[in-house]
Formats: structure tokens, sequence, C-alpha cells
């Protein structure tokens, strides 16, 4: 595929890495011309400087032919400008746009063909928001992804000594459970390692366990691995920007909030925004002091969401010695990630990464409703649809165990309709039914593409 | 550094490379003659060199540093040259010593056109097609070809063209994605030369040199399989045509891309660099052709006639010779091998410092002047109307520098074999700026002089072809410490 992205930035980046080494045409357009060289020499990309809604600019780019533009430069005007740009000038059939603005965003007529040609909103801010809300709702989990609008979850969790099931074969999983629970396991990491499950497969203490259910299961589920743990009641959120002030705002209703940034009109700002229980705090996230005044020692969880990442890493340490239970840290370099969770930080967080998921929807083919990227982009969740009859599609008509899936892949559940069901070797696929399958290894993503795609007969 | 990586590397490319020795193998079973066992030999001797440096390492796979770029371009240059001696010496035919061979080798590698070589006319038809042959495979760049067909490059191979590309915006791409890049330049390239072949059959010369001395002209390497070289021919049709062609070849390949694939020919003239290479060259047309009859040395119609022919041959670096244009009148010969400086533009496949850093410098000067008017004006270079990066500019500045210190040093070595000024002034820079032929003693071929100098001109070859940083920053302590 031929694509353009507008902005080198961290998204823009990461994108072009991802999409780079999927044998995708890449062409990362920025002003400015470091980025541009960094990201030259280490991927195999072409790279155009200049401003991203210039026509010019974006036919040096390859506008004429490209098959989708994503533009997530810092900029909304910029982007919007350079989708009308595309579709006006180019007729590029996809165009990604990300809006950070709620302002726009919430005037839903402002897009569309006749209006601004945006086929595809992306706003990192609130898919990282949504993010954490979500493992937020589930004490223990350290990655939480939603499926066919929420009704299916996968959950990581680390299994933890005293936990029902650990130290016992997987088939046992289904004994232990009450009829009407049930659940998949898609995957299971062994020191960074994974591990295809078998009914014979042993969970061990610290493995990362991935598993899929119905929404109302998950908690259940957990119980199985590890003690369950009480929910969480309060947050302390570092860095009131972006996803601070939204995540601030998401919660305020059903947790406590304290909210702390340096920035003193800022703070002045939030504190008009947001209920009167929620305490907004000025200070330095590092100032022990101060943390200590927020009564850190009592916190359930401490996220550290400001934008500098040094600054994260050391307050949520920081946090997790004073005695904060869980801490969960933004981090931007995708480096430092691999780095740093797991010591003393429990769960980092990439906004790259949980952005990545949304594109890789639109890159790939087949009709795919929802794409997320699991462990730093090595391995992906895919729910795809089901077209065609017995002749035309690969899957429909077929009993999963007759699914002749590629190695490394495994069909975790069906949703059909509105029915959930968990995937077991004698359900039969039908035709739009909703199929969600767990890649390990992201080679093998083109032959399950080819598995969902409907073969010409069908039109 | 990463030594296992650059020996398989290595190994791969000398075994592809290899191949390279089977189309002199064929002309020498068609034409029967003398050198067919020294190129079984020759590919023999490269392909198992190859498999030894391949075999010991051939599983280790190691994502290839900048660093490792600029040794494995500059190895491979060294080895293919050495290897590319072989038949030269293996044949009868010349037989020609180790130093004489590599310095043909090299000469032909690096599309300079320089040759030790007396009596072209009875040489074996596979060593004069090997030789063209050489030079045609330099002339795009033997690494853009190996980026081309060996994908398990990848993103190592962006540093290796980034290595061997010509001029001094290295990063510009083509197509999003390096393989296609190359590949796409390949395709360029091939079908200029089939065109350029098709052009001299129909002109007269027969098969076997049509196609010898497209794959010269196309590279702007300027060997040719007779002594007399395109005088041989005598004829302006066959003149014309290489003209032509080798105009065209003088141009940003990027430039032939945008012409194929959106098929318009306008951008040629708009491009900056093309402007100014047709100005100068008009320009140093008139005043060679004025000049020539002015001094009473040729008629009329035949001033025009080798006055252009030289003209272009010597400016655009290819170095045929219809005439001997050292011999000419006055400030002629140094006014002719003085454009040889400048040579072809960025991204061609002609020598020289390039037409845009010669723009360049033209331009840096002019902004001076324009600030000693208006102190605390803020003036960007342009070139095409785009603003040029100040960095881009002040690496045109090194570039220049050390290569007019590298020149100087080298002139002053070929001085101690004994040369005379002219002759030794006159080969480093046809030597360095990939030319051929130069004034003096060396006005026709390298025959005469030690086998020093051969090569210290070797060297200047190679400095000139990787445009001289590839090669020297091998050369500083900096780039071997730890």
């Amino acid at each position: 595929m031929k694509i353009i992205i507008l902005g080198a930035g961290q998204v823009g980046g990461t994108l072009a890495e991802h999409l780079a080494i999927e044998g995708n045409d890449i062409t990362v357009v920025d002003t400015d011309s470091d980025r541009l060289k960094e990201l030259q020499n280490r991927l195999d990309i072409r790279t155009v400087r200049g401003k991203a809604s210039f026509p010019d600019v974006l036919r040096l780019a390859g506008g004429d032919d490209a098959d989708m533009l994503v533009a997530v430069t810092n900029s909304d005007e910029v982007n919007m400008m350079a989708c009308q740009v595309a579709h006006t000038v180019f007729k590029t059939p996809t165009k990604i746009s990300r809006i950070r603005a709620q302002e726009y965003t919430q005037y839903k007529e402002l897009f569309g063909n006749q209006a601004i040609p945006i086929d595809v909103f992306i706003s990192p801010e609130q898919e990282v928001t949504n993010y954490i809300k979500r493992l937020l709702q589930y004490p223990g989990s350290l990655e939480v992804q939603a499926f066919a609008d929420n009704k299916v979850m996968l959950v990581g969790s680390k299994a933890y000594y005293g936990g029902p099931l650990v130290g016992q074969e997987l088939k046992f999983l289904r004994e232990h459970l009450t009829s009407d629970v049930d659940t998949r396991v898609a995957a299971i990491y062994r020191r960074g390692e994974a591990i295809l499950p078998q009914a014979s497969t042993v969970i061990e203490v610290d493995d990362e366990v991935f598993f899929i259910a119905a929404k109302k299961d998950i908690r259940t589920v957990m119980a199985e691995l590890r003690r369950s743990e009480a929910p969480y009641k309060r947050v302390i959120i570092a860095g009131g920007g972006n996803i601070g002030a939204r995540l601030a705002l998401a919660l305020e209703p059903h947790y406590h909030v304290k909210l702390i940034d340096h920035n003193r009109p800022r703070c002045e700002r939030l504190s008009e925004k947001v209920k009167s229980k929620t305490i907004i705090v000025n200070g330095s996230a590092t100032d022990k002091e101060l943390l200590l005044e927020a009564n850190i020692e009592n916190t359930d969880v401490f996220c550290a969401l400001t934008n500098d990442d040094e600054v994260n890493v050391m307050s949520s340490m920081l946090a997790k010695q004073l005695g904060a239970r869980k801490v969960m840290t933004l981090i931007n370099k995708a480096q430092y990630v691999d780095l740093v969770q797991g010591q003393g930080i429990d769960i980092a967080i990439s906004p790259s990464q949980t952005t990545l998921g949304s594109l890789l929807t639109h890159v790939r083919r087949g009709d795919v409703a929802s794409v997320h990227s699991l462990r730093r982009g090595a391995a992906e969740a895919i729910e795809a649809i089901a077209h065609g009859d017995k002749n035309t599609s690969k899957v429909v008509g077929l009993r999963l165990d007759q699914v002749n899936l590629p190695e490394g892949a495994t069909i975790g559940a069906i949703v059909r309709k509105s029915q959930v069901l968990i995937a077991h070797g004698d359900v039969v696929i039908e035709s739009d039914d909703h199929v969600i399958l767990f890649v390990l290894d992201k080679k093998r993503i083109p032959e399950v593409e080819r598995l969902f795609q409907v073969e010409l007969g069908f039109f | 550094m990463h030594p296992a990586i650059i020996f398989r590397i290595l190994g791969i490319l000398l075994m592809v490379f290899s191949i390279a020795l089977i189309p002199p193998i064929f002309i020498s079973i068609i034409y029967q003659d003398s050198a067919l066992g020294a190129f079984i030999s020759a590919l023999g001797i490269t392909f198992a060199t190859g498999a030894f440096f391949w075999y010991p390492v051939r599983n280790r796979r190691q994502e290839l540093r900048t660093r490792d770029g600029f040794v494995v371009t500059v190895l491979f240059w060294l080895v293919l040259a050495l290897s590319g001696s072989l038949p030269l010496m293996l044949a009868d035919n010349p037989g020609l010593s180790f130093t004489d061979a590599f310095f043909e080798s090299m000469s032909g590698w690096t599309t300079t056109g320089a040759t030790v070589i007396t009596g072209l006319d009875d040489l074996p038809q596979s060593i004069l097609f090997y030789r063209q042959f050489l030079q045609w495979l330099g002339g795009m760049g033997i690494i853009v070809l190996a980026v081309a067909i060996l994908p398990m490059l990848g993103i190592g191979g962006m540093q290796l063209y980034r290595a061997e590309t010509p001029g001094p915006m290295k990063d510009n791409k083509l197509t999003p994605r390096i393989t296609e890049t190359a590949k796409t330049l390949w395709y360029i390239y091939l079908a200029l030369t089939i065109a350029c072949g098709l052009g001299y059959w129909f002109a007269g010369m027969n098969l076997f040199d049509a196609v010898c001395h497209a794959f010269s002209t196309i590279a702007i390497g300027g060997f040719s399989t007779h002594d007399a070289s395109m005088g041989h021919f005598d004829s302006g049709l066959i003149e014309s045509v290489a003209m032509f062609f080798m105009v065209i070849s003088a141009f940003n390949f990027a430039l032939h891309f945008y012409a194929w694939r959106y098929r318009s020919i306008k951008h040629y003239l708009a491009d900056a660099e093309v402007k100014a290479l047709l100005i100068v060259l008009g320009v140093v047309a008139c005043i060679t052709v004025f000049t020539l009859i002015n001094t009473h040395s040729y008629e009329a119609d035949e001033a025009v006639r080798f006055g252009l022919f030289e003209l272009v041959s010597i400016a655009t670096t290819t170095g045929f010779a219809t005439a001997d244009f050292s011999l000419w009148p006055v400030f002629l010969p140094f006014l002719l091998f003085f454009l040889a400086f400048m040579g072809g533009c960025a991204g061609s496949t002609g020598g020289g410092l390039k037409v845009i850093r010669v723009l360049l410098i033209y331009k840096q000067g002019s902004r001076e002047l324009k600030r000693l008017i208006h102190p605390n004006a803020v003036i960007p270079i342009r070139i095409g109307g785009r603003p040029v990066e100040d960095r881009i500019v002040e690496a045109v500045w090194g570039f220049f520098s050390v290569y007019l210190m590298l020149y100087l040093v080298m002139t002053v070595l070929l001085l101690a074999t004994g040369l005379d000024f002219v002759s030794a002034f006159s080969a480093v820079g046809a030597c360095l700026n990939n030319l051929g032929p130069g004034l003096g003693a060396v006005a026709a071929q390298y025959g005469e002089i030690t086998d020093f100098a051969k090569w210290v001109l070797s060297f200047a070859m190679l400095l000139g072809r990787l445009e001289i940083f590839t090669l020297l920053v091998l050369l500083t302590p900096t780039f071997w410490r730890q």
C-alpha cells in the first residue's frame, strides 16, 4: 500500500516504523528536517520536507497515486486542510486525521465528503484516556482491549502465587468456572517468550496470560489467576495536560481523584472545571513532601501523565516507594517501555502504541472492524468480519477446528449479532460473524488477512 | 564495526558479481578468441573468494550501521577492481602486469576511461567487450545494482546507497523503498543504453561496436574498442548520437525518472542544474569554435564538428576523442580540461565536482558580495527557487577544500616521479574527475608513467568515484576507534 504520513512526531514515527516493516511504501512529510533525517536513517522510507497541507508538497510526496493519507501533525487545522487537499486535488481514497480539539469533533456535520472530507478520526489523547479507564476498571490487568462495541474484552494479566489456577493445566479452567462463565486463553508470555496455549499447558507464577471473555465475566476469570483485588477507589494523576485533564474529568464520577500539576494558571483553570470533591494540587510530582501531603501511601493508583518521560518515570518510582498500590506511567519513547515495565512501575502506557491499533484497522485488508496492537507491536488482536458463503469464503461454514489458521494464530471468540460465543472447536462460523483472533507473530498477518478476504465470485 | 556482517555481504556481492564475467565468456566463444581460459579462471577465482568470505559467517545476521556501510562500499570497490584485473593479467593478449591490470580495471569500474593499453584494435574481442562492460556496470554504481537485486540488504541498503551515490544531497529517494529506487535507476540506465546502442547501430557502427560504445557512452566512461576512439568511425552522424547521449547521461537520473513517470520533458529545463550545465556548454562551445576558426586550426565545418564533440566529451567527463584537443591552440586545452572539474549533474553517471556543487559555491560567493553591501540582510541560497540548507552549503565547502588539498598532494607525488608539471597536473585531474585523457604525456594513454604514479592515480580514480569522503573517512583514526 502507498501511504503518506503527515507529521514525523511520536505517532507518525511509530506508525511509519510499523507500516514500513510490513512492506508498505511510506512517505513521511514534516517541516523538521532533523526529525526526518533521523527516521530515514533508521527506516526504509522516503521523506519530504515541507508544510503538509500544501498541494505541491503532497504531490512531491506521491499524492497522485497514494492509497491512504494519515494526517498526524501537531495542528488540527493543518490535518484537516491536508485531508481536504488530498480529497479535492488527488482523490485519495482513505483519509485519516488526528483531531485533538473536542471543539471540532463534537460537530459531526463538519465532517464527510460534502464538508471536511475525513474518513476516520483518531484522537490519541482520547484513546489513551479510554485505555487507562479500562485498566482502572479491572484491577490487576496489564492490558485491556475491547472488541465488538465492548461486548468482548481481551485482558492481559499476570498470574500470581495463590491464584486458584496457577500451577494447573489449562483444561481445568472450565471445571473451576461456573457453567454460565466461559473464556479462552489466547496466549501466554513466559519470561518474554510467547507460548501457544494448549489444554495441557500449565500456568506458572509470573506468566502473563491473555484471555478473551465476555465483558461481564472478566472479573471472575481474573480471580482464577490471582487473589482478587479490591476495586480501585483513590487515584492520583500527575500532569494536567491534554490526557491528565481528560482522565480526571472522566474518572470523577466513580473515583476520588487528585491531580498534581506544576503550572499554576493551568491548575486554576482545571479547578474551575472539575467537581468540588476532586482536588487540584499545584506543585511538582517529583516532590516527596507534596506526594506525602496528597496521602500517597493510601492511594490505589498513581498515574504519571506529564509530557516528560523522565519526570513520569521518576515520579512513578517515588510514588511506588512511598506506598502507592499501583503506578501507571505514560511513556512516549518506545525504547523506554520495555526498560521500565516491571522495574518498579506496574504498567507502562505508550500513546503511540495505543493509537497504532486504530490506524492499523484501516491498513488491514479484508473487512476488519478493529485491530489492537499488543506487546509493543509484536502481537496483534484482530476483529475480522466473515463474509460470503461456503464457496466464496475460506472460513464461513467451517467448524473452528477445521479453519486453516496460520501458526501462532488463535481464534478467541465470535460475536454473532449481540451474542458472544467463546471459541470452542465445535462452533461453526456464519456469515457476518465478528471473529476475534489473536496473532502472536506479526509476520503471519497477511495469511490471516487472506483468510477473511472474499473471493471474487461473491460479487 | 561488525566484521562478520561486512564479510558476509562482501562475500555475497563477490559471488553475485562473478556472474558479470559470463557475458565476456560468451563473446569469447562466439568469436573463438584466445581469452576464454582467462575469463573462466577469473570467474572461478572470484566466485571462490566470495564463497571463502561468506561461508564462515553465512548465518550471522545483524543490521548494517552507517560505519559498516562505508567499509563495505570501499572494500567492495577495491575487491572488484582487483578481481576485475584478473582477466587482463591472465589473458596472453594483452597480458598486463599486475599494476597495469589494476589501473585498467579501476579505470573501467570508476568510468574514468584512462587506459594503459595501446593497440586496442589487435586485442581479442572478448577483452574489448569486457573493458566496456566494466564501465557500464560501474557507471550507475555497483552498489546501486547490488541493492536492486539483493533484497536482503534491506535498510542497510540505504547506508550503502548513500556511501556511493554522487552529489551533495544523498538522502533523496525516487520511491519510498530503496530497492525500488535502485531498480528504477537501473531500468532507466538500461533503457538509455539500449536507445544509445540502437542509435549507433543505425548510424553505421557494426553491432559489436554499437553495444560496446553504448556501454561506455551512457556510463560516461570513455573506453573505446579502437585506438583512435570515436575518430575511428569518422562519421558526423555517430558523433552526433554520441554527443546527444553523453549530455543526456550527464543529467540527474531523477529527471529521467520524472520524464518517464509524467510523460513530460518540460521539467528538464526547469531544473537549475541542467540549465547551468547547458548554459556553460553553450558559452564554451561558442568560444571554442570561434577560437578554432580564428587560429586557422580547422576549416569552419570541421571546427564546429571537432570543437563541439571534444567539448561535450571532455565537459561531461566521458573522454572519447575525435581529435587531440591537447594540441589545440593557446588556452583551449586548459579551458576544456577545466570544464571537466564541473562534470555532470548530481545523480548522473558523470564525474567531476558535479554541477550543483559548483553552482552552490558560486551562489555562496555572490551571497558574500551581497552581504558586503547589505551587512544585515538575511539571504538564503536558492537552487531552482527552493532554499538550500546552510548545512549542505557548508558540506560542499568542506568537500571542495579536501578535494583541492588531495589534488595538490597527488600532483606533488606525481611530480616526484619525474613527470612534467602539465602531465602531472592533468593526470591527477583526469583521474580524480573520472575523465580519462589528460594533457601532455598522458593525452592519449597512461602506459609510459611509472608504476608508483599508476597506483596514485588508481587511488585518485576511486576517490573521485566515491566522492572523496566515503574513502577518506576510512583513513581517519576516529573511524576505527571503538
